[in-house]
């Protein structure tokens, strides 16, 4: 028994040390991220050239390797890669020598590369026009995300494809069509300027919302890369904070991940079984994340200039208080769908905001609310709309239509765990009757 | 960059319109043009006849066909374009919505392809070089 408690501890600290090593393992990889991301940036916003300069930074890493194992590390590691990348860069200009090469003005970036190197500075930030560029309307909005996953993060296109569910050859060539289409229709790397950037923001955060999507969309993190494309869009919206602070739209955006992100591991019991919101154990979520995210969103508050992910975060909100009251804040979930419908009019929204309002003024008021959209036909086939009738349907005590509602639902949803959990609600309208629901909706 | 920005709109309606509705037409497209000369950055702009003017060649294997009508019909007909010379897309974007044109049609905006020596050479050669 001795002996086996202490294998077993043996193995833990064994993991454990694993995990260390994992730790620093990504920390390094940050860091190289960090200064690859600059060093594409930098390139590329001055070449406007996208894969060449990543072509060229990929040869400059690979000299890195090769070469600060014998040299070791540079005093300035990025000047070194920077001047390797323009080598590069101008070699494979020379080989190339196509018609097209005419817009890219070789001197003027070895200029820019000489002036970067030579000033004791650390090499001006980019990335922000850069992801302006990656998220410009004359982008196609499906890639954009993609986009900012390969250019700023250095995502292959294999793993992108299977985090998007899309062919890797399918993938490749989006990428390669809308790096080309930044190089030949001229798209600037800039930061708009006032008039125009609340709607270009909204692109960028957007993009990055879809990235965080993804990841977070794999609530059983089988999916080992697709569970860090919810960190990575995490990383990505703390990025535009640092770069634009004054920005309370990227600031509710951040707060919005990481409430999410702090109830990422409670959405499943220890069976693998599916736990709805309303019965998660408020002690699962993660403290230190829904506290940052608070701090976050009360500084965008400060700004007093309102908007669709800062709304969506205060929802969060309103149900992260329950950590500490024990009592979801319905009322003012209410208001602030009411505020998000009018303003994006998006019927997501407005089937969230019928839960909310059933759980404020009874179930028949939710359904009536419902029943106000039944006429989009966009949620005939939207899991969420029938699981939240069907919820609301057994709490009126009309089990008929709610055992209608569940199998439309069932019949809808992809996650055999959610499924599961739907199939046992339907079953037990039979065994108890209108029982208790809340809020169906995952 | 070169950009051309390509006006579409339906034609019908054009040439049904008033005479009042024409000469003011017309009188924005005069403003227009005299604010891109302004800028520095015109290099050439026309009107076309109507499409249904057009005529359309085609010669596969040696061999020309001769068709009437323009190349797709559509309701929406390129009708006139500009020729700019402007930084970047996004200030081809501006001056594409600031086209009469966009308000009651399309413009389509395309960059010119460039060369190595940064003179504007036909496509045919350019695709010839590569």
């Amino acid at each position: 028994m001795a002996a086996r408690r202490a294998e077993s501890a043996a193995a833990t600290s064994t993991q454990r040390s694993a995990a260390v090593a994992m730790d620093a393992q990504r920390a390094i990889e940050r860091a190289a991220r960090d200064s690859y991301s600059r060093l594409v940036a930098f390139l590329a916003a001055r070449s406007r050239d996208v894969a060449g300069a990543e072509d060229a930074l990929g040869d400059a890493f690979r000299a890195a390797l090769e070469t600060w194992p014998r040299t070791g590390v540079p005093d300035k590691p990025e000047a070194w890669l920077l001047v390797a990348a323009r080598r590069r860069l101008i070699d494979a200009a020379r080989r190339r020598r196509s018609a097209e090469e005419g817009s890219i003005d070789l001197q003027l970036i070895a200029d820019a590369v000489e002036a970067a190197v030579a000033s004791d500075a650390p090499i001006p930030d980019d990335r922000l026009r850069l992801m302006f560029a990656c998220a410009h309307p004359a982008i196609d909005p499906a890639v954009r995300a993609p986009l900012m996953l390969q250019t700023i993060l250095g995502f292959d296109a294999g793993t992108i494809a299977s985090a998007f569910l899309v062919a890797p050859a399918t993938m490749g060539q989006r990428l390669v069509r809308a790096k080309n289409k930044i190089k030949q229709a001229g798209i600037p790397f800039r930061v708009p300027d006032r008039a125009e950037l609340p709607e270009r923001l909204d692109a960028v955060l957007e993009a990055i919302y879809a990235v965080f999507a993804e990841g977070w969309s794999d609530p059983a993190a089988t999916d080992v890369r697709r569970r860090n494309l919810a960190e990575e869009g995490i990383w990505l919206g703390r990025l535009v904070v640092s770069l634009l602070p004054s920005e309370p739209e990227a600031l509710g955006l951040v707060a919005l991940m990481l409430h999410a992100e702090a109830r990422r591991g409670a959405r499943r019991d220890g069976d693998g079984n599916y736990v709805p919101l309303a019965k998660q154990d408020p002690a699962s979520w993660d403290a230190r994340l829904i506290e940052e995210a608070e701090t976050l969103l009360l500084r965008a508050g400060r700004m007093n200039v309102t908007g669709r992910y800062q709304l969506e975060a205060a929802t969060q909100s309103a149900h992260a208080v329950r950590r500490l009251t024990g009592c979801t804040d319905w009322a003012a979930i209410v208001q602030i769908y009411d505020a998000l419908l009018a303003l994006t009019a998006s019927p997501v929204v407005a089937i969230n905001r019928a839960v909310a309002l059933a759980e404020t003024h009874g179930p028949a008021d939710g359904l009536a609310a419902l029943a106000a959209l039944g006429d989009d036909a966009r949620l005939a086939d939207y899991q969420p709309y029938w699981a939240a009738r069907a919820g609301l349907l057994a709490r009126t005590g009309d089990i008929g239509a709610a055992e209608e509602a569940y199998q439309q639902a069932i019949g809808l949803e992809p996650d055999p765990a959610v499924r599961r959990y739907l199939q046992q609600r339907c079953k037990d309208l039979r065994v108890s009757g209108a029982a208790s629901t809340n809020s169906e909706i995952p | 960059m070169q950009y051309l920005l390509m006006i579409y709109g339906n034609e019908e309606r054009m040439l049904s319109a008033t005479k009042e509705a024409t000469s003011q037409m017309i009188a924005a497209y005069t403003a227009y043009t005299e604010a891109i000369k302004k800028a520095g950055i015109y290099v050439g702009s026309n009107r076309l006849q109507p499409a249904r003017t057009a005529t359309t060649v085609r010669a596969p294997n040696g061999k020309s066909s001769v068709l009437d009508g323009p190349y797709a019909e559509t309701k929406e007909q390129l009708g006139g374009y500009y020729l700019i010379d402007v930084p970047d897309l996004d200030a081809a974007l501006s001056w594409a919505a600031r086209c009469p044109g966009a308000a009651h049609g399309a413009i389509e905006v395309r960059p010119i392809w460039a060369t190595k020596s940064g003179e504007y050479q036909q496509i045919a050669s350019a695709q010839g070089s590569t």
